[in-house]
C-alpha cells in the first residue's frame, strides 16, 4: 500500500514505471511518425489525438486522487480548474493568430462580433506564452487558494464542501456563457492555428503535445507519489481518518487542505492547457457539473487512493465512453451511472482493489497447493 | 515500567511562566449552548506537577471544560491561563497541542489507517509545519523515541499493524502514547480507563502517577476507585460549577457531593 513506504518507488516499480513511461512517450510517437500508414503497426492520427486526450484526463483523475482519495474531500467542481487552465491557453492560442481570423483583425473573431473596438484588460499579456503558461498555474491555483481558504476555514466538510463546489462550477460556467464577460461566450474560444509558429494541423504538432501530455503524465505521477509518501502525505491520510486528532497532534489542518486543494487544482489546469490546443475548442460546457461529477467516478472506478488506479479508471471509463456513444449514443449516461453504482457497491478499492483481491487469492491456492 | 524513559523522551518543558506553582487557571469562565449553561462563572487553578481529577454527574460540563481548555470551543465571557504568560482562550487547537497541552478524547481516537509506528510518528514532537512535513526524515533520534514509547505502552510487536485493528483498551494505550510523544506540560485526559480490564487499570494507574511530577495530569473519570487511587487533589463540578475541591476523602465526605454525584450512584 502506498502509504507504508517512504520511498518514492520500489525498483520494481520503478521498471513498471519506465516501461509505461517509454512506450507512452518515445514508443507510440515512433509508431505513428515513422511507420508508413499501411503496416498493421501504425498507430494512427486519430488514436494519437484520442490517447493525448486520455492522458489529460488521467492527470485530472490524479489531481482528484490527492484531494480525495487521500485527504478524504470530495470536489464535485474540478471541471472549473480544468477549463479555467484550458481557457488561459486557449487565449493565448487566439492571440497567436491575431490577424489571421475570419476579419482580419487583430482582435479575436468573438470581439469582432460583438464589435467591441480594443482588446479587454484581461487579455493583456495573453501574446506571450510565457505569460500564458503562468496564468494556466495562477488562474486556479490563485481561485483555488482563495475559495479554499474560505471554505476551510469555516470548516465546510463532507456533502457540504462537495455541494459548494457543484455551485462554483456551475456559477464559473453560466458566468462563461455571458458574451459581456469576454471569453466568446457559448462558442469558446476556437479556430486555433497555431502554436509556438507550429502549425495545429501538422502531425508533428499533433504527436508533440501528445508527448508533452505523456511526459506532464508522468511528471504528475511522481510529484502525487512524492507528497503521499512523504509525512505530509500521512497527515493528509490522518485528516481524512480523525481530523480533530490531526489538530490535537499539534498540525493545522487549515494549512495542509489549502495546499493539495490548491496544488489539486493547479495541476487540473494543467491538464486542461494541455487538452485544449489537442482538441482545438475550449467553451464553457467544460464547467458544466456534470463533467466534474465524471472526473471523480474516475477516480473511483480505478481506486482512491492508490496514484496508479486513478489513471487506469480515466482510460477504462474514457474507452467506455468511446465505444458507447459511437454504438449506442443514447445508453451511455445509463452505462456510466450503472458502472459508478456497481463500483460503489463492489469494489469499494477499484479496479486496482479488484486486482489485489484476486492476486491475494491466487497466492492462498498457491500455499494450499503447497 | 520504565519510568525514566517516560521522564527522558517527554523532553523539556516549553517557556511557560509558573513562578507561582499554577500551571493552569481558569478564570470566570461561562459558555451556553442554545440557552443551556453548560459552564457557570467556572473558577479553577491546577497545580503545576498534580495530578488532578475533575469528577461530577453527566451533564456537570467536564467535558466542554475539556474543550475550553483546548481551544475547541471558546467561552462567553472569562480567560483561561497556561502558567502566568499564555492566554490559551486567544489561541488555535493546533497551537495550543504545539504549546505543550496534549488532550485525549473519550473515545478513543487514533488514526485507523495508519500503523502504531505512523501514529506515534505523527504525533512526535517537532516542527509540524507544511514544508517541514513534505520534507520530513525518519532519523534515528526519532526513531529511537519511537520505539521508546512503543515499549512503555506495551505495544513493540504490534509496531507495523494497523491502528484500527486494536482493541479498545489497547487504543486507549496508543492515544497516551501518542500524547507523549507530543512532550506536553499538561496531559488532559477524558476517561482514561474507560473499557480497560482490571489489570490494565492498574497499568494506567501507575503510568499516570510516574507522569505527574514532572508533567501536569488533569484526568476526568468516572470510575470512584480509579480517582482513589490516583488523585492527589478533586475537583467536583455539578451544574457548570466547582461543588467542591480537596482531596479525595475530603470530598467524598462532603455532603453536598454525597448528595448529587455520590448519593446517585451508590443508591
Amino acid at each position: 500500500m502506498a502509504q507504508n513506504s517512504t520511498t518514492l518507488l520500489t525498483p520494481a516499480a520503478w521498471t513498471a514505471f519506465g516501461i509505461a513511461a517509454t512506450v507512452l512517450v518515445l514508443v507510440v510517437p515512433v509508431l505513428n511518425l515513422a511507420l508508413p500508414a499501411t503496416s498493421a503497426l501504425h498507430v494512427p492520427d486519430y488514436m494519437i489525438a484520442l490517447m493525448g486526450k486520455f492522458l489529460c484526463y488521467a492527470m485530472v483523475a490524479l489531481a482528484i486522487d490527492l484531494i480525495w482519495g487521500f485527504t478524504g474531500i470530495l470536489s464535485l467542481g474540478h471541471g472549473m480548474f480544468f477549463a479555467l487552465g484550458g481557457y488561459a491557453m486557449g487565449m493565448y492560442l487566439m492571440r497567436e493568430i491575431a490577424g489571421e481570423g475570419v476579419y482580419r483583425s487583430q482582435l479575436p473573431d468573438f470581439m469582432v462580433f460583438l464589435d467591441w473596438k480594443e482588446l479587454p484588460w484581461y487579455w493583456h499579456g495573453f501574446e506571450h506564452f510565457w505569460f500564458a503558461m503562468l496564468m494556466v498555474i495562477l488562474a486556479p491555483g490563485v481561485f483555488a487558494l482563495v475559495f479554499g481558504f474560505f471554505a476551510f476555514r469555516s470548516r465546510i466538510k463532507g456533502v457540504y464542501f462537495s455541494i459548494i463546489t457543484q455551485a462554483m462550477t456551475y456559477a464559473a460556467m453560466l458566468l462563461f456563457f455571458r458574451n459581456n464577460t469576454g471569453f466568446g461566450g457559448n462558442n469558446g474560444l476556437t479556430d486555433f492555428k497555431h502554436i509556438l509558429g507550429f502549425s495545429l494541423l501538422e502531425s508533428r504538432t499533433k504527436v508533440g503535445l501528445y508527448a508533452a501530455s505523456a511526459l506532464a503524465l508522468a511528471g504528475t505521477f511522481l510529484l502525487c507519489r512524492f507528497v503521499t509518501a512523504s509525512k505530509l502525505g500521512r497527515v493528509l491520510t490522518a485528516i481524512r481518518d480523525a481530523e480533530s486528532r490531526v489538530m490535537f497532534s499539534g498540525y493545522d489542518p487549515l494549512r495542509y487542505k489549502l495546499f493539495v486543494w490548491t496544488l489539486s487544482a493547479v495541476l487540473c489546469g494543467i491538464a486542461g492547457a494541455l487538452y485544449v490546443p489537442q482538441v482545438g475548442i475550449i467553451n464553457p460546457s467544460e464547467m458544466h457539473p456534470g463533467n466534474s461529477i465524471e472526473m471523480a467516478i474516475w477516480a473511483a472506478v480505478g481506486g482512491r487512493g492508490t496514484l496508479v488506479g486513478p489513471i487506469i479508471g480515466a482510460w477504462l471509463v474514457n474507452g467506455a465512453k468511446s465505444v458507447f456513444t459511437v454504438a449506442f449514443p443514447d445508453l451511455w449516461l445509463y452505462f456510466l451511472g450503472a458502472i459508478f453504482i456497481a463500483t460503489t457497491l463492489f469494489l469499494p478499492d477499484g479496479v486496482v482493489g479488484l486486482g489485489r483481491l484476486l492476486s491475494c487469492r491466487k497466492k492462498g491456492r498457491n500455499r494450499d497447493r503447497s | 515500567m520504565p519510568i525514566e524513559a517516560v521522564r527522558q523522551i517527554t523532553g523539556p518543558p516549553g517557556e511557560i511562566d509558573v513562578s507561582r506553582g499554577v500551571i493552569l487557571y481558569v478564570e470566570s469562565v461561562s459558555v451556553e449552548f442554545d440557552g443551556f449553561k453548560a459552564i457557570d462563572d467556572l473558577s479553577l487553578s491546577i497545580e503545576d506537577g498534580s495530578l488532578h481529577c475533575i469528577i461530577g454527574p453527566n451533564g456537570a460540563g467536564k467535558t466542554t471544560l475539556l474543550d475550553i481548555i483546548t481551544g475547541k470551543t471558546k467561552p462567553d465571557t472569562g480567560e483561561v491561563y497556561l502558567g502566568q504568560n499564555i492566554k490559551l482562550t486567544e489561541l488555535s487547537e493546533s497551537e495550543i497541542a504545539r504549546i505543550g497541552v496534549g488532550r485525549k478524547f473519550q473515545k478513543p481516537t487514533v488514526f485507523e489507517n495508519h500503523t502504531l509506528f505512523e501514529n506515534l510518528e505523527l504525533a512526535l514532537h517537532c516542527d509540524k509545519g507544511l514544508l517541514e512535513s513534505l520534507f520530513w526524515k525518519l532519523t534515528p533520534a526519532r526513531r529511537g523515541r519511537i520505539d521508546e514509547v512503543l515499549e512503555i505502552i506495551g505495544l513493540t510487536g504490534e509496531a507495523a499493524r494497523p491502528a484500527g485493528l486494536l482493541s479498545h483498551g489497547q487504543k486507549q494505550w496508543l492515544e497516551i502514547g501518542m500524547l507523549l510523544m507530543q512532550a506536553p506540560r499538561v496531559l488532559l485526559l477524558d476517561e482514561p480507563a474507560a473499557g480497560m480490564t482490571p489489570h490494565e487499570i492498574e497499568h494506567s494507574v501507575e503510568l499516570l502517577k510516574s507522569l505527574a511530577g514532572q508533567h501536569t495530569v488533569v484526568v476526568i473519570e468516572h470510575d470512584m476507585d480509579f480517582v482513589h487511587a490516583i488523585a492527589s487533589r478533586v475537583t467536583v463540578l455539578h451544574e457548570g460549577k466547582v461543588l467542591a475541591e480537596g482531596d479525595m476523602d475530603f470530598v467524598r465526605a462532603n455532603p453536598k457531593v454525597v448528595e448529587v454525584y455520590l448519593g446517585e450512584s451508590h443508591a
